[in-house]
């Protein structure tokens, strides 16, 4: 497993914490450790156990094996309530009997810091969020993203050591989802707090996190940095995941002198350098990936690359700013996905019409 | 306009038909009561209000009204303390047996009045109780508790659970939560379930004749006048005020139950 940790200290830690409701382990053995100040994302499709791991560490429920420390202090038997975690819900969890401030504030009427100290931190916790004046507002006046921002401010006047947040952004629209990404890390970044995010959302992991935990089945399948997760991804379903990979079956001929030489259907002979192969060789047939974006049109005849097969365009699907062909490679079994930026003079080619492909073994991987 | 909107001709014919033959008589009860006649039939002979001078001095009247108060209140609050309970119970938590047991709560909402009343009275005097307006309660709480549970469940099954574990994830315990969420946020669906109690209790008849002993409670007591001709256009004045504020009791349930749907975010609907 890649573990690129960020520096600093542990401020989480999972030593092999279990699940169970009834026969089903939702949660098979997971241990990590989560650093102090880091945005963490829990990232695995419906039913993976990412929420259900949010909510142990939330308190709302106690594993059944295995233990959770927050800040070195062991959490079996500590409630909700006594944690220094703080979550925004997916449903937002808004009380509707309240205006924007007293949600904000219903946390600090235990901490007793007077009524000015108490008006004063909501007045700056709603300016963190972009609310600044809506104090007084309904709470059923309010817009699904101004919501959104109310369960922050409500979380972070706590000043917890840990904000959870409980896939945030998929109730809102495109547009505003992306913005909200980027103002969440922006938000995160300020204030320092730890960050764990729960998303099935692959791309909105990639943007905001320092690491990953892509779970599946209950368990951490990789846990790295955005770009070791894409870049080195372990296995197939990590690498199927996390964008588009093209995989192609290959067969392992030799190893010598930290290269492996592959026979790989549609691409042929090649060395890789065993640091492409994250996942070890396991076996001689094996699976090769390669991403889109590392397959290369070579439109003219003096276009010249590493490697370089030809095949024919099945597919042409047009984006604006970019295309995205399949093309059918001889010996491979599948169509290859090729993504070209559409720069100027550049044509798009129609299904039917051939194409060169070309690669540099660099951006091959290697997987089990 | 042509029928098409409504549904053909006849259908709004018997729903009109329907309407008259369930309320017109109801009508009829303000009518005689101001009507100067000892005699209940048409023609109408004059309007007169002496038919509510006349309850207003009635001492025995103003004891069963009291009676029937003591009960209505009493009722109502303990059914719908007891609807808390058990509506909270079901709504939150899955536990062995808890469909039969609700099932068995809502029961009385079905059962024949008189069952339930005759079988009251045989266990309550086995038991060796004596018949007081406390044994109409307790008749009364078996009838309004599965009212209470069927318009407190609403109000909890319609709260969105997160909002308990919001309170608890910002430092409150589980009483405090109670006390700052939950319980503002089904406030609505508690009064609306006290004045549907109150309501039921007040009217009640069956159970309470068979369980009051001395004092009788204002459906007894009406019950009892109505043998002498001479009192029933009293009897008519004092249906006529008990309609009355059953309608303002029901209206103020209904607007309750509604504003605890709106805040909750759930959609309407009829009880």
């Amino acid at each position: 497993m890649t573990d690129d940790r960020t520096r600093g200290r542990a401020l989480i830690t999972l030593d092999r914490v279990e699940k169970r409701f009834g026969e089903v382990a939702a949660l098979d053995g997971v241990s990590a450790e989560i650093m102090e100040g880091e945005f963490f994302s829990l990232l695995g499709p419906s039913g993976c156990g990412k929420t259900t791991l949010l909510r142990l560490i939330a308190g709302f429920d106690e594993p059944t094996r295995g233990t959770i420390a927050i800040d070195g202090k062991p959490m079996a038997g500590v409630p909700a309530n006594l944690r220094p975690t703080n979550m925004v819900f997916q449903s937002y969890a808004i009380f509707p009997h309240l205006d924007v401030a007293q949600n904000v504030a219903y946390g600090l009427r235990r901490l007793r810091l007077g009524r000015e100290e108490t008006a004063r931190r909501v007045t700056e916790a709603l300016g963190m969020v972009d609310l600044a004046g809506y104090g007084k507002r309904a709470a059923h006046a309010l817009s699904g993203g101004q919501r959104q921002r109310v369960a922050l401010a409500r979380a972070l006047v706590m000043r917890p050591r840990v904000l959870l947040l409980d896939e945030p952004l998929s109730a809102l629209d495109k547009k505003l989802r992306e913005q909200m990404q980027v103002e969440l890390r922006r938000l995160q970044r300020a204030v320092g707090i730890t960050f764990i995010l729960v998303t099935h959302d692959q791309e909105e992991a990639l943007i905001m996190s320092d690491r990953i935990a892509v779970m599946f089945d209950g368990q951490i399948a990789q846990l790295a940095s955005p770009e070791t997760l894409y870049r080195r991804p372990v296995n197939r379903r990590v690498a199927s995941f996390i964008g588009v990979m093209n995989f192609f079956e290959a067969q392992v001929t030799g190893e010598a002198a930290g290269l492996i030489e592959l026979d790989v259907a549609g691409l042929g002979r090649i060395a890789i350098p065993a640091e492409q192969a994250p996942g070890g060789v396991n076996g001689a047939s094996v699976s090769v990936g390669i991403r889109p974006e590392m397959l290369t049109l070579l439109f003219s005849e003096s276009d010249r690359a590493e490697h370089e097969v030809s095949g024919e365009v099945v597919d042409a699907v047009y984006y604006g700013d970019m295309t995205y062909y399949d093309l059918r490679l001889p010996g491979a079994a599948r169509p290859a996905t090729v993504s070209m930026r559409n720069t100027a003079g550049r044509p798009i080619l129609r299904p039917g019409e051939r194409a060169r492909v070309g690669w540099g073994r660099e951006s091959l991987i290697l997987l089990a | 306009m042509s029928g098409r909107r409504g549904g053909p001709g006849w259908l709004r014919g018997y729903a009109i038909g329907y309407l008259v033959f369930l309320y017109a008589p109801v009508f009829l009860l303000p009518i005689f009561a101001f009507n100067d006649s000892a005699i209940i039939a048409f023609p109408l002979r004059g309007f007169t209000t002496a038919n509510f001078e006349q309850l207003w001095a009635t001492e025995a009247m103003h004891g069963a009204l009291a009676n029937s108060l003591k009960v209505a209140v009493a009722a109502s609050v303990i059914s719908t303390l007891l609807g808390i309970c058990a509506a909270r119970a079901s709504a939150r938590y899955e536990f062995p047996g808890r469909r039969p047991i609700i099932g068995f709560i809502m029961l009385p909402l079905v059962l024949p009045e008189i069952i339930v009343a005759v079988a009251l009275l045989v266990v309550l005097v086995q038991l060796g109780f004596s018949l007081s307006l406390w044994t109409v309660v307790l008749g009364h709480v078996l009838i309004c508790t599965p009212f209470s549970i069927a318009v407190l469940s609403s109000a909890f099954l319609n709260m969105d659970r997160s909002l308990e574990e919001a309170s608890q994830d910002l430092g409150e315990g589980r009483v405090m939560t109670f006390l700052r969420v939950t319980l503002p946020l089904v406030a609505p669906g508690i009064v609306a379930s006290l004045l549907i109690g109150f309501t039921i209790s007040l009217d009640e008849f069956i159970i309470a004749f068979f369980l009051t002993g001395t004092e009788p409670t204002l459906p007894v007591y009406i019950w009892s006048q109505l043998r002498f001709t001479a009192k029933l256009p009293g009897v008519m004045a004092l249906g006529c005020m008990l309609l009355l504020l059953s309608l303002a009791l029901l209206g103020a349930a209904e607007y309750f139950r509604r504003r605890s749907a709106r805040q909750t975010g759930s959609t309407g609907g009829y009880l």
